[in-house]
Formats: structure tokens, C-alpha cells, sequence
């Protein structure tokens, strides 16, 4: 079923009886080509480059939940190309190209709207960081404009710049950045790879992972055995349970991450605003609410719920940065799992069992990544060999020290970022 | 979250610094190989259940810690001294 403007309006006048599922629910099949453990963005983006890309169709997505119930649902919807270091900026730049054809390509509204992304600065050390960073993304093919201070009032009038002890000095400004309705996303994957001929199989749990002679032969799961030739990790907040069962043990931590939403309020935020002072982020949603979030809570947690800490110190920047929020009332907020690895980047590789395949370690940036991620690790399930753009994003990093990407240049170590 | 500091007796979440799983304790010998210091310093267990984390009182008594907690419930269930929990 395709989607037209005009669709809509035949459905609004007969009643909206005309719309149907638009994935099927079909039970696993005894083998397949290749078996996608997690069906989140990423997971299910995989699937359907598999399919499109690589004419890979005998394939299975087993998502122990339902589709996209995991952190491509949880997140702050954020779409950005803003890095620095070789590896993850050429990563996201592929990345933020392949949500620029999203929706023409999947035929499905995923809300993309380049509103533009804003980073503050409040120093001339900070300044001078931005604008090499600038440099980086442009030297990269991408936008970036470095900002004065009246430019950044015309962007973002509501914030405070009089504040005496975190002066906005400026800002860098991503305008190819904005943000997307994740549920979206998900859905819109599903879809495309459901029509290709993908068997999108929800509540299947993997138990195990079989391995014969170091070569991958399928998957235990709830709903039974699954032979494959070939099984794709990509599970993040579950990963080191998942990786476990095939003998593994990953340089990666979970930590949980909050984001909170106000009530829906009249347009005040044109895009996507960040702190540079303390670990602040904020956007408004189509409805109206602003969305934030900080930091993580700082300790190894599968809760899926954040502490009080994290709440008052992204409070207290939002206050700093913003003091007109202290009229809005929060709404909720939530936690998500996120894998976070000691170097702060993430991993797409193949493991030491032939046919098994791994991808994990997003932190806390993986929404942004859905696209490029699943792209890239079709290629690499396909082919064998490294995407291009994610060829950096190797495994064995951690024991040799070779291509190690500390974005935030604060050390290889678990607590740091 | 409250942390029962040996020496303090519980307190609140904010007096400490998390460093990481108590497996920073086990520190290699100096001419350990490569993948010793891979598992030492990157690879984790990273359970979701019981687990024991190393945490520093830094705004109280300055101890080193030990504690044994769950990360699904955040239910913590006790904390010895790190140099004790050495040995």
C-alpha cells in the first residue's frame, strides 16, 4: 500500500475503513539467510537495506518485544552530522544524507524537519573548539556557520544572555540538522522491509546462539530454533546479555539516560538549542513540547528509569539557559538503556565466530545514526568487507589502541563519557 | 539512591563518585599481555542483576568503596571497603 496526499483524502471521506496492517505478523520459518537479532531503528533498518540494497530477502528480524519498543521510541529525536574525528564524521555525514531521502524513499512521512541544530558557547577557548569543529564538519562536506552573538538572539530569543556567569558568546550553527518522529522511523523501516519480503518476527526472544566448529548456525529462541547462515547482533541496551551467548565479553557499559517533556505550549524554540555550560539539550515538538535532556545518571543501570540528581542538575541548566521554562510544567519523564563503550563511539564488526555479526555501543547517540548504521551493516553482512563510512568503527580498537574514537578527548575508560 | 558507606552509614547518591565494576581491583601484573589489559581496563560482564561497583566518598569520609547492588531494582544490598574487598 502506498501513501499519497490523495489517499488521505479518500480514506477521510469513506470513514478511514480503507487503511490495512501494514506489516504482516508471520510465524519464524525453520532457516534463513540471515537472522537480524532486535528489531529497534537500527535493526530494522538493517533488514531493509539488506533487502533493497543487497537483494537479501531471506531474512528474519526477531524482536523479543514488539517493533521499535526500545530506545528508537525513548530518545529525543535529534538528527545531526556535528563530529570531529575522522570515523564518526564522515559515519554521520553518510548518515544525515540518508535522512535527507528518507521519506521519498521509504514512502513514509518520518517527520523530518530540518529546523537546524544550535551550539552555544560561553568562552573563547570554547569558541576557538567550535569553530575547529566547524571547520571539520564543512572540510567534510557538510554545513556549519559560526555565530555572534546577535545572530544566535535572532535564532533563539528566548534564551538568556545576560547571564553574568555563562555570557553567550556565540554559537555554531548546523542547519541540515533538526529532528524526525522517531516512532516513525521504525515504523517506516518496517514497512519497507516487510514489503521486500522480510518476516518482522515480535515476541521472540533469543536465548542462544548456536555455534559449530567457531561458524554460526542459528538462533535458541522462544518461539523455537532457527537455522542461519549468517546472525547480526545489533540489540543495544541488551547487547553484553546477548553477545554473552555467543562467548563474548564487550567493552561496553550500560548506563541509563534521561529526557523529559513539558506540556504542549504555543511556538517558542525554532530548532534543536544546546548548552555549552553544563549538559543541556532542548527542542520543542510539533505538539509543542519542549524536549530535553542532560547527562547520564553515571552508574551501570538496566533500569529504564532515571534519579532525582539528573533530573535537578538538568533542571538547574535549564533554568540557567532558559529561565522562561520555569513557567512550563514538565509532563514526564523517562529512561533509556543506553550501551555506552569505554571510548564513547560505536562498533560494527564482524566477531570471531564466522557468520555472526555485531553492532552496539551507540551511547547515547544512536538515533541519528539509524539510517547509516543499518546501511553500513547490511554491506558489511552482505559483503563481508567494511562500509566505507563505518569502516572505523572496528571491535578490536580497544586491545590495540589503533583507531580508538574519543570524541570528547577525555580518555578510553568507562566513566569518562 | 543511598549508599551505605562502612563509615559514614548511608548516604546520599550525590557524595559519590562512581569509578566502575569492582574488576578495576584486579589490576594485571605490569608485564601482563595485551588482552589482559583489553579485559582489564574495556571489557565487562556489565550484568543486568547483581553486580559490584567501585565508588569513591568524595564528599564525605574520602573512602574507597565497594558495593553490591541490582541494576535492574536499584536495590542496594551492602558495601565493604575497597581495601578490604581486595583481599
Amino acid at each position: 500500500m502506498g501513501y499519497s496526499g490523495f489517499k488521505v483524502i479518500k480514506e477521510g471521506l469513506f470513514g478511514q475503513k480503507g487503511w490495512k496492517p501494514v506489516w504482516r505478523n508471520p510465524d519464524p520459518k525453520p532457516e534463513y539467510d540471515v537472522i537480524i537479532i532486535g528489531g529497534g531503528g537500527h535493526g530494522l533498518s538493517t533488514a531493509y537495506y539488506l533487502a533493497k540494497e543487497y537483494g537479501i530477502t531471506n531474512v528474519a528480524v526477531l524482536e523479543k518485544g514488539y517493533l521499535g519498543g526500545g530506545n528508537v521510541g525513548r530518545n529525543t529525536t535529534i538528527v545531526r552530522a556535528n563530529y570531529g574525528l575522522p570515523g564518526n564524521s564522515e559515519f554521520y555525514s553518510h548518515s544525515l544524507k540518508l535522512w535527507e531521502g528518507m521519506e521519498q524513499d521509504l514512502n513514509y512521512n518520518t517527520m523530518m524537519s530540518q529546523r537546524g541544530v544550535l551550539n552555544l558557547f560561553h568562552s573563547d577557548g570554547q569558541r576557538d573548539a567550535f569553530a575547529r569543529r566547524g571547520n571539520t564538519m564543512r572540510n567534510q562536506g557538510d554545513d556549519a556557520e559560526l555565530l555572534t552573538p546577535e545572530q544566535v538572539r535572532v535564532e533563539a530569543p528566548m534564551i538568556d544572555f545576560d547571564n553574568v556567569r555563562f555570557p553567550i558568546y556565540g554559537g555554531l550553527m548546523h542547519r541540515r540538522g533538526g529532528t524526525a518522529r522517531h516512532d516513525a522511523v521504525a515504523w517506516g523501516y518496517a514497512r519497507g522491509a516487510d514489503q521486500r519480503g522480510v518476516d518482522l518476527i515480535q515476541n521472540c526472544e533469543v536465548t542462544g546462539i548456536d555455534i559449530e566448529g567457531g561458524v554460526v548456525r542459528g538462533v535458541q529462541t522462544s518461539r523455537g530454533a532457527i537455522r542461519a547462515k549468517k546472525v547480526a547482533i545489533v540489540v543495544a541496551g541488551r547487547s553484553s546479555q546477548v553477545a554473552g551467548m555467543a562467548g563474548m565479553r564487550l567493552p561496553i557499559e550500560s548506563h541509563v539516560l534521561q529526557a523529559f517533556v513539558s506540556e504542549g505550549l504555543k511556538p517558542i524554540m525554532p530548532g534543536v538549542i544546546s548548552f555549552g555550560m553544563g549538559h543541556f539539550y532542548i527542542s520543542q515538538s510539533d505538539k509543542g513540547g519542549l524536549v530535553f535532556g542532560g547527562d547520564l545518571d553515571f552508574y551501570a543501570s538496566y533500569a529504564a528509569r532515571g534519579n532525582l540528581p539528573m533530573k535537578e542538575h538538568v533542571m538547574d541548566a535549564a533554568m540557567t539557559l532558559m529561565p522562561s521554562i520555569g513557567k512550563a510544567r514538565v509532563l514526564r519523564s523517562w529512561g533509556g538503556i543506553m550501551d555506552m563503550s569505554s571510548d564513547g563511539s560505536p562498533i560494527i564488526d564482524k566477531t570471531q565466530t564466522e557468520g555472526l555479526f555485531l553492532n552496539c555501543g551507540w551511547c547515547y547517540g544512536g538515533f541519528k545514526a539509524v539510517p547509516g548504521s543499518g546501511f553500513s551493516y547490511a554491506h558489511l553482512i552482505a559483503k563481508g568487507e567494511h562500509h566505507a563510512p563505518a569502516a572505523r568503527f572496528r571491535l578490536d580498537r580497544f586491545r590495540t589502541g589503533t583507531g580508538l574514537m574519543d570524541e570528547e578527548g577525555t580518555g578510553s575508560q568507562h566513566n569518562l563519557h | 539512591m543511598r549508599l551505605p558507606c562502612p563509615i559514614c552509614g548511608e548516604r546520599d547518591r550525590r557524595e559519590f563518585y562512581y569509578q566502575g565494576h569492582a574488576t578495576l581491583l584486579d589490576r594485571p601484573a605490569a608485564d601482563a599481555d595485551a588482552g589482559a589489559w583489553d579485559d582489564y581496563v574495556h571489557n565487562r560482564d556489565n550484568p543486568a542483576g547483581e553486580t559490584r561497583d567501585l565508588w569513591h566518598h568524595e564528599a564525605g569520609c574520602g573512602a574507597w568503596i565497594v558495593v553490591t547492588r541490582n541494576t535492574v531494582t536499584h536495590e542496594v544490598l551492602g558495601a565493604v571497603l575497597a581495601e578490604k574487598a581486595k583481599s
